[in-house]
């Protein structure tokens, strides 16, 4: 194994890694201040790859399309909040995760009324079509590197919100004891919408940066939510730093799981073995991980309640 | 350009609507007669755009028969499969045991295929693959019931393998999802290539993101890529590897799955000096073949690709055997034997049947380029393979 290769493979890791970040960012704020659970968000992320897609097709320009995304899902989270989740508050999770998959089953039966069944093949803007050569010998898709930063500003622009704002104080004395916070004269509830709505973008943001990288279909919600949950779990529920940590670790097992343990089983085993068993074995590798670090410590790596 | 979909949606609804009152009226007073053909296609799921131009294909075929086979009035009952071998045997079920179909053609992959036959062949019901041709059917599961109209899977990429050594390519990097046709199709192409296979990788089927293959194939430098990676699949699949820079040093070679007109029209001037190898491509001279392909251009605007002609094919198959059973679709001796006599002009010229069922025919390469108005497309430069057979049709017992 060279080098490169294993550079190029770190890259791909980190890429996939932000992209989870921006999904679970919003999902682990939305469950820690409001104890809400939102499957639905999975859908949100769907809808803003749809959206781009469609407008960067119409219009020929990506930046129109991605902030059309921003703009329609923001509109969708918002009657999302208004109708559903608002009602949701206080309710157990059960009522919430069927109320919210109920949510998932209508809009992917509206996806597939609107654009059809088929998936539809978005494009990378053509300006970043090409690779870039980051080290000699080491070429890079000139699009994933957009991806890395955008994921790092999003993760900066948090991380600066989150920790040095008023806004961010008031989300983590939400997120750490919401009864205490409300005491304290917090209006928890408007908080917390701004988070949704915070949340829902940040997805409608990855949607449209995944789609040109795989393909805008139906069901690539769900597909993302699981691994998303999991990053959720490991990083602590409710702490925005656990979700960046989880992610980025995740990001890397899967991508070690996914690109060098068949490298290594491919030296003593049939290549149909090995292609039923590296998946198999590199997606347990992800739930192991989450296995040992609820083991050692059950609320996740920086959890949120003290 | 969404309220455009929704109002053809909704008109499409409505259209539905009245087409079940008529049926259900026009079922009952026709029932016996209407010869019906089962079609069962992948609209949704990994394999949908090969689904979508299968059903183009038929459509067409249905239109210019007049909806009739052989003569005789038929009605074509279509259902979707999403690629999923359970839904499809499901569907193939209710095909058989309520519409009492006297036909079966579909599906879209291997997998599925291989899940529905046995059902069929217990009916005694004639399957006309509309595309897979696994090596299964060819081999020790051969059956009378079976037509692999098409190909087998492995003879496209034993000429692309011909191909691949013709060139003198010393060394190539070998990848297909990991199911029962990418198997086949991958083991076909080292039957033919005698340079050094670096890797043979088997990726997830409905992969959409290859980044760690990509980076594997940086790693081995190899002097050629052989792909088998149909639908979205291999659109993402050129994309990605054009935009990670790796043609500058690497050939790409693939099978129509991956070098039709659908993928043309998704990834655009990415796809030119591609070098494909096909039974079929849309410059062929036969006449049926220019009809097919003009008529195609009518309808639906664009060229066809191999799933719509394979489709079309089956469907004039069955309208060649209805004609020389004279309707007796239930005599099912006579009507096998009327299918494996291939009674009709194929869109690929003339062709026959070997023992397995499966075709004997050429292997045409063709590259990628633009045509006298600009287009990007496919053009057939040379035989690979002349009258040749599958490598498994020995194993078949029948004669």
């Amino acid at each position: 194994m060279t080098t490169i290769l294993f550079i190029e493979q770190m890259l791909n890791g980190l890429g996939y890694g932000f992209m989870l970040f921006l999904l679970a960012a919003g999902l682990t704020l939305v469950f820690g201040i409001m104890d809400v659970m939102n499957l639905a968000h999975g859908s949100l992320f769907m809808a803003g790859a749809y959206v781009a897609a469609h407008v960067h097709g119409r219009t020929g320009s990506f930046v129109i399309g991605v902030l059309s995304a921003l703009a329609v899902v923001l509109v969708l989270a918002l009657v999302l909040e208004v109708f559903l989740v608002r009602r949701l508050y206080g309710r157990e999770h059960l009522a919430q995760v069927l109320a919210t998959f109920g949510v998932i089953l209508v809009a992917d039966d509206a996806v597939k009324l609107i654009w059809g069944a088929a998936p539809i093949m978005a494009s990378a803007p053509a300006l970043l079509s090409g690779p870039i050569e980051l080290l000699p010998g080491l070429m890079y898709p000139s699009y994933r590197l957009l991806i890395l930063a955008a994921g790092v500003l999003v993760a900066v622009g948090l991380y600066l919100l989150v920790n040095h704002t008023r806004v961010g104080m008031l989300v983590r004395a939400g997120a750490s004891n919401r009864r205490m916070a409300e005491f304290m004269g917090v209006r928890v509830g408007q908080v917390f919408s701004m988070v949704f709505l915070l949340g829902a973008t940040l997805a409608a943001l990855a949607g449209a940066l995944m789609g040109p990288l795989t393909a805008v279909q139906v069901g690539m919600g769900e597909e993302i939510l699981i691994p998303s949950l999991v990053v959720l779990v490991i990083g602590g529920i409710g702490s925005v730093r656990g979700a960046f940590v989880a992610a980025m670790v995740v990001g890397m097992v899967d991508t070690i799981g996914r690109a060098f343990l068949p490298l290594l089983l491919r030296s003593f085993l049939s290549p149909t073995l090995v292609s039923d068993l590296a998946p198999a074995m590199a997606g347990l590798a992800t739930y192991a991980l989450m296995a040992c670090v609820l083991a050692f410590k059950p609320a996740g790596l920086f959890p949120a309640r003290g | 350009m969404p309220s455009q979909f929704v109002y053809k949606a909704l008109a499409l609804s409505r259209l539905a609507v009245i087409a079940a009152l008529a049926c259900s009226h026009w079922a009952a007073a026709h029932a016996a007669d209407a010869i019906k053909v089962g079609v069962a296609l992948d609209i949704s799921g990994p394999f949908a755009t090969g689904g979508a131009e299968a059903r183009d294909g038929i459509n067409l075929a249905v239109k210019l028969l007049g909806n009739k086979l052989g003569g005789l009035p038929a009605e074509f009952i279509q259902v979707d499969t999403a690629g999923s071998p359970d839904q499809a045997k499901q569907a193939v079920d209710r095909l058989i045991q309520q519409s009492k179909i006297s036909f079966f053609t579909g599906p879209t992959p291997s997998n599925v295929a291989l899940a529905v036959g046995p059902a069929l062949f217990a009916a005694k019901v004639p399957f006309i693959t509309s595309n897979p041709g696994p090596s299964q059917y060819a081999g020790g599961q051969c059956n009378p019931y079976f037509f692999g109209l098409s190909y087998q899977n492995d003879t496209w990429d034993e000429a692309a393998g011909q191909h691949a050594t013709d060139k003198g390519y010393k060394n190539a990097f070998i990848i297909a999802p990991n199911y029962p046709a990418g198997r086949d199709h991958l083991t076909g192409f080292k039957r033919r290539y005698k340079g050094e296979v670096v890797a043979e990788v088997y990726s997830k089927v409905g992969q959409l993101d290859y980044a760690a293959e990509l980076a594997e194939m940086r790693a081995s430098k190899p002097a050629a890529v052989y792909f088998f990676l149909p639908g979205a699949m291999g659109i993402n699949f050129i994309k990605q590897f054009v935009a990670s820079g790796l043609s500058k040093d690497t050939v790409l070679v693939t099978s129509p799955a991956s070098a039709d007109e659908d993928t043309i029209a998704a990834v655009g001037e990415p796809m030119l000096g591609l070098f494909s190898t096909s039974q079929w491509s849309h410059d062929l001279p036969a006449a049926a073949n220019q009809k097919f392909v003009s008529e195609f251009r009518k309808t639906y605007n664009r060229y066809p690709t191999f799933y719509a002609a394979q489709a079309y094919d089956a469907i004039f198959a069955m309208d060649a055997a209805v004609r020389d059973v004279k309707g007796k679709v239930d005599d099912k001796p006579a009507v096998l034997k009327a299918l494996k006599a291939a009674n009709f002009e194929s869109v690929r010229g003339p062709f026959k049947y070997g023992n397995n069922n499966f075709p004997v025919q050429d292997y045409y390469l063709r590259v990628i380029g633009k045509n006298a108005q600009g287009q990007i497309t496919n053009k057939t430069l040379t035989t690979v393979l002349k009258g040749h057979s599958d490598a498994y049709h020995e194993q078949c017992r029948m004669k």
